[in-house]
């Protein structure tokens, strides 16, 4: 078998929810009205961002057989965090509680204090995803359980934080950030303000789907070579022979929920950018965490660990959007949409279980 | 003790340990010397695995000193010892089976490039690691998942190379391999010692121990017995050594032959590539043995009667019906009684982490129900009744099963099938990995079933338990049984000659 056929075959899970996700995209455009133009992109990349970057939160520690239930509730902590340090205002921030004002100083004018507001809100996200990680490996918790805890703590926060839906975002930003790659360029004032002749194919690419690639390919595709990231995999694969290996377990473990951490906080910033505002709530937190682990199996990620990756969990991803998206073209009740919703998620996860019936030997199922 | 000769590479003295209230080790002193290989014999809970967990860092032992040429080290963790060179090949395997086999064989110290791992460097370096023990067969790229046992304890070595080893560990490293890969083992074995690697092995295999070690230690019972140069002891001596008291016969007398109603009956068996036009019979009250080279579809045979296998066509009897079987519960099902020891004790044979008791139960459980409840007081009997047969020394039968040494669980397997009944006993490679007093309970066991009318089918890759044991051998070479050998004709010679499938007119 040459070497190109081996690996498809044991990427067979990440193939077919690439390849299932074509064919319903495909779809989707060939039945909407205003089907493959860049206004239908930008709306669906705006719409997938936030939960796509969720899903590769909980990929991380899934890879190191760890749920991490906490990732909705990171996401609403940061996203309320943002609400108040990306108002692009040189006013002193303050939190307002119960009547007392408590003066946080404030962040420079314009850009440097928008970017330095984003890196502390990433900071934040990561800070969240270390905690999780010292309390699973020094408490020797159970991820499922210890993130649940945590989890409700990064929700209580965000509740203290904004009680009520509230905050600001710079208006800029949030042009620049979720529409497409010739409003961004237009917004920031580069390449002729986005009319640069040989800038004029890209420039209807959506700006959160330039985003999240590079997220991927800076942060993601390098993390893979590490021996840290291999670790995280040799885990998830057998804990026992990474231990008698020599690797560092406590070390990778730790490093995959905060890398977790990094990728909730990166959804949460860019859902506060785009609603404009931050809002700690609680069923939008469970649902993003259900949908997150949705993402991960779809994208074929095993919850064993050991095998699977990011990318597949970003189709997962897009995978359970589109689904959503089909309400809006046709004419649905919305009273059915749970029930569809939930009819379609099990029949895409068991496409992924269809190769099962092709095992001849039974023993090979349990394995 | 003897005086340390000067190429002493690694000396302990007085290693004590503990676990809970057992004596693992007592006052062990132990020396091995460069450029040697050096057997450790004992059977199992001898504490030769309590020894080598001590010298590669697993463990710690409670009193005691551990010198690595003259200096004295406390190694903490096992990459402690692999740093100052002590590389271990373990029973239970080191690898991980969803990452390929160059992640595997780099997975400690990968080749580096801007601080990411160069993946084309690891699998240069797997596969020159590979060619260097013979096992060029071996795609670096594939997931070790998918490799065979045999192969995966060849990767195995190939990574434990990869680590420069001056002190060469190998704990049963070659019961999963096939006799060429302990060809491989044994030319690579003798290079290493010729470079001046020390080299502790730890094999129940006797013939290998004769063949590949210069001097040997003997363990019992936690305490250091005798190290001597090979050739000064003999073999009986040795076992005698090994288990404190005289053995008289390694194997019981088989009954004479004479015709036998069958009681498992195939004909026309095909699965996939694995099995094709197997056609064989065992007789009530008959051991049959499959012998061959590993891989040959032995062991998909034993799965396919057991009910594991889809799409499996051809016809299986059992005395004298036709039946059909979808499940392993199908096969033990009272029409049928089907029972099979399987290949992997650990995952495929026992709950490790459930009690003794429960795992004795498990596969009975419907004869100890009454209603939709299990009737406590009769299944505390039958657990009784087969902890005695089968001489399980055990604590307490509520103690979980992963607390008992490797043939004691063994001893759990079957006990655990013995209590449904059965007609047709499955064994696949039961002995491995376990100690010579428990294989001799073991062969007494099977012909005492046989005895009691049961049918028993018995693969072994070792050929001297096919000789000592069956009273058919049938050798199966690419998935089919290419002969039969019955009676005086089961010899060593017949059988190797037989499973290379190259003495077909020697016979005739």
């Amino acid at each position: 078998m040459s070497d190109l056929a081996l690996r498809a075959r044991q990427n067979v899970a990440f193939l077919t929810a690439v390849g299932l996700f074509l064919v319903v995209y495909l779809i989707y455009h060939m039945s909407h009205p205003k089907g493959f133009s860049s206004a239908v992109l930008v709306q669906n990349a705006d719409e997938v961002f936030t939960l796509a970057m969720v899903a590769v939160a909980q990929t991380v520690p899934v890879l190191a057989a760890g749920l991490d239930l906490s990732v909705g509730a990171l996401m609403t902590m940061v996203g309320c965090c943002a609400s108040y340090l990306l108002t692009g205002t040189t006013a002193s921030m303050a939190l307002e509680i119960a009547g007392y004002s408590l003066p946080l100083g404030s962040l420079p004018a314009g850009v440097p204090g928008l970017v330095i507001g984003m890196v502390i809100c990433l900071a934040i996200g990561a800070l969240g995803g270390l905690i999780n990680g010292l309390v699973v490996v020094y408490g020797r918790i159970q991820p499922i359980i210890a993130t649940l805890a945590t989890g409700a703590i990064y929700i209580g926060i965000a509740l203290f934080l904004r009680p009520q839906p509230g905050g600001k975002i710079d208006e800029d930003l949030n042009w620049a950030l979720t529409n497409s790659l010739g409003d961004f360029a237009s917004t920031v004032h580069i390449f002729s303000d986005g009319a640069a002749p040989w800038f004029a194919p890209f420039a209807g690419i959506p700006t959160p789907f330039v985003l999240l690639a590079l997220i991927l390919l800076i942060v993601w595709v390098p993390f893979r070579r590490t021996v840290t990231g291999r670790t995280v995999y040799a885990i998830g694969s057998a804990e026992g022979a990474a231990y008698m290996s020599g690797l560092n377990v406590n070390r990778a473990r730790i490093a995959a929920f905060t890398l977790g951490g990094f990728f909730a906080g990166c959804g949460g910033l860019f859902l506060a950018i785009q609603t404009s505002s931050g809002n700690a709530d609680i069923p939008q937190a469970g649902a993003y965490t259900l949908n997150s682990i949705a993402s991960v199996v779809i994208g074929g990620t095993s919850l064993l660990g050991g095998a699977g990756g990011a990318l597949g969990s970003v189709f997962g991803a897009m995978m359970l959007r589109v689904i959503s998206f089909f309400f809006r073209i046709f004419d649905i009740a919305p009273l059915l949409q749970p029930l569809f919703e939930g009819v379609i998620l099990l029949a895409a996860v068991s496409v992924g279980s269809l190769r099962v019936l092709r095992v001849k030997n039974t023993l090979e199922l349990f394995r | 003790m003897p005086t340390s000769p000067p190429g002493d590479f690694l000396r302990l003295e007085q290693i004590s340990k503990r676990y809970g209230g057992v004596r693992a080790l007592e006052g062990v002193d132990f020396a091995c010397q460069r450029g040697s290989i050096h057997a450790v014999l004992g059977e199992n809970g001898a504490g030769k695995s309590t020894l080598i967990k001590i010298i590669s860092g697993v463990v710690r032992p409670d009193t005691g000193a551990l010198t690595l040429e003259g200096v004295a080290r406390d190694f903490r963790s096992p990459s402690a010892a692999t740093a100052a060179g002590i590389v271990c090949i373990f029973q239970e395997l080191s690898l991980m089976p969803d990452l390929s086999v160059s992640d595997n064989i780099s997975i400690s110290a990968p080749p580096r490039r801007l601080g990411l791992i160069d993946a084309r460097a690891q699998r240069r370096r797997a596969e020159a690691l590979l060619a260097e023990i013979g096992c060029e067969d071996v795609n670096p790229l594939a997931r070790v998942r998918d490799l065979p046992l045999s192969r995966r304890q060849m990767v195995e070595i190939a990574k434990s190379i990869g680590h420069k080893p001056r002190l060469l560990i190998l704990d049963e490293a070659t019961s999963a391999l096939t006799s060429a890969d302990v060809e491989k083992v044994y030319k690579l074995l003798a290079r290493l010692k010729a470079e001046g690697v020390s080299i502790l092995y730890i094999s129940h295999r006797m013939h290998e121990v004769e063949a590949l070690a210069d001097r040997a230690s003997v363990f019992r019972n936690g305490r250091h017995i005798e190290t001597f140069d090979m050739g000064a002891r003999t073999t009986p001596q040795i076992v005698q050594l090994m288990i404190g008291r005289d053995i008289a016969t390694q194997y019981p007398p088989k009954p004479p032959a004479r015709p036998r109603e069958p009681a498992l009956r195939v004909a026309d068996l095909n699965w996939e590539t694995s099995l094709a036009d197997i056609s064989l019979s065992v007789g009530a009250g008959e051991i049959v043995g499959l012998g061959g080279l590993d891989g040959q579809g032995q062991k998909m045979l034993l799965l396919a009667l057991f009910g594991v296998l889809k799409s499996v066509s051809g016809q299986i009897e059992v005395n004298g019906r036709p039946v059909r079987m979808r499940s392993p519960a199908d096969a033990k099902s009272p029409d049928i009684r089907i029972a099979l020891v399987p290949e992997d004790r650990k995952t495929e044979g026992l709950m490790l982490a459930m009690s003794i008791a429960d795992n004795l139960t498990i596969a009975s459980l419907g004869d100890f129900a009454s209603g939709p409840f299990i009737d406590r007081a009769k299944e505390r009997s039958a657990i009784e009744g087969g902890i005695e047969r089968l001489r399980v020394k055990i604590g307490a039968a509520q103690d979980a099963v992963s607390t008992l040494s490797g043939g004691n669980q063994q001893k759990v397997v079957i006990a655990k099938w013995l209590m449904t009944n059965p007609r047709v006993i499955l064994l696949n490679d039961p002995t491995r990995g376990i100690d010579v007093g428990t294989k001799q309970e073991l062969y007494r066991l099977m012909r005492e079933l046989a005895d009691q009318g049961a049918a028993i089918l018995f693969y072994s890759t070792d050929y001297d338990e096919l000789i000592g044991c069956c009273d058919r051998v049938a050798i199966m070479y690419d998935g089919r049984i290419v002969r039969e050998l019955s009676g005086a004709d089961i010899t060593e010679t017949n059988i190797v000659a037989s499973s290379l499938n190259i003495a077909q007119g020697a016979h005739v």
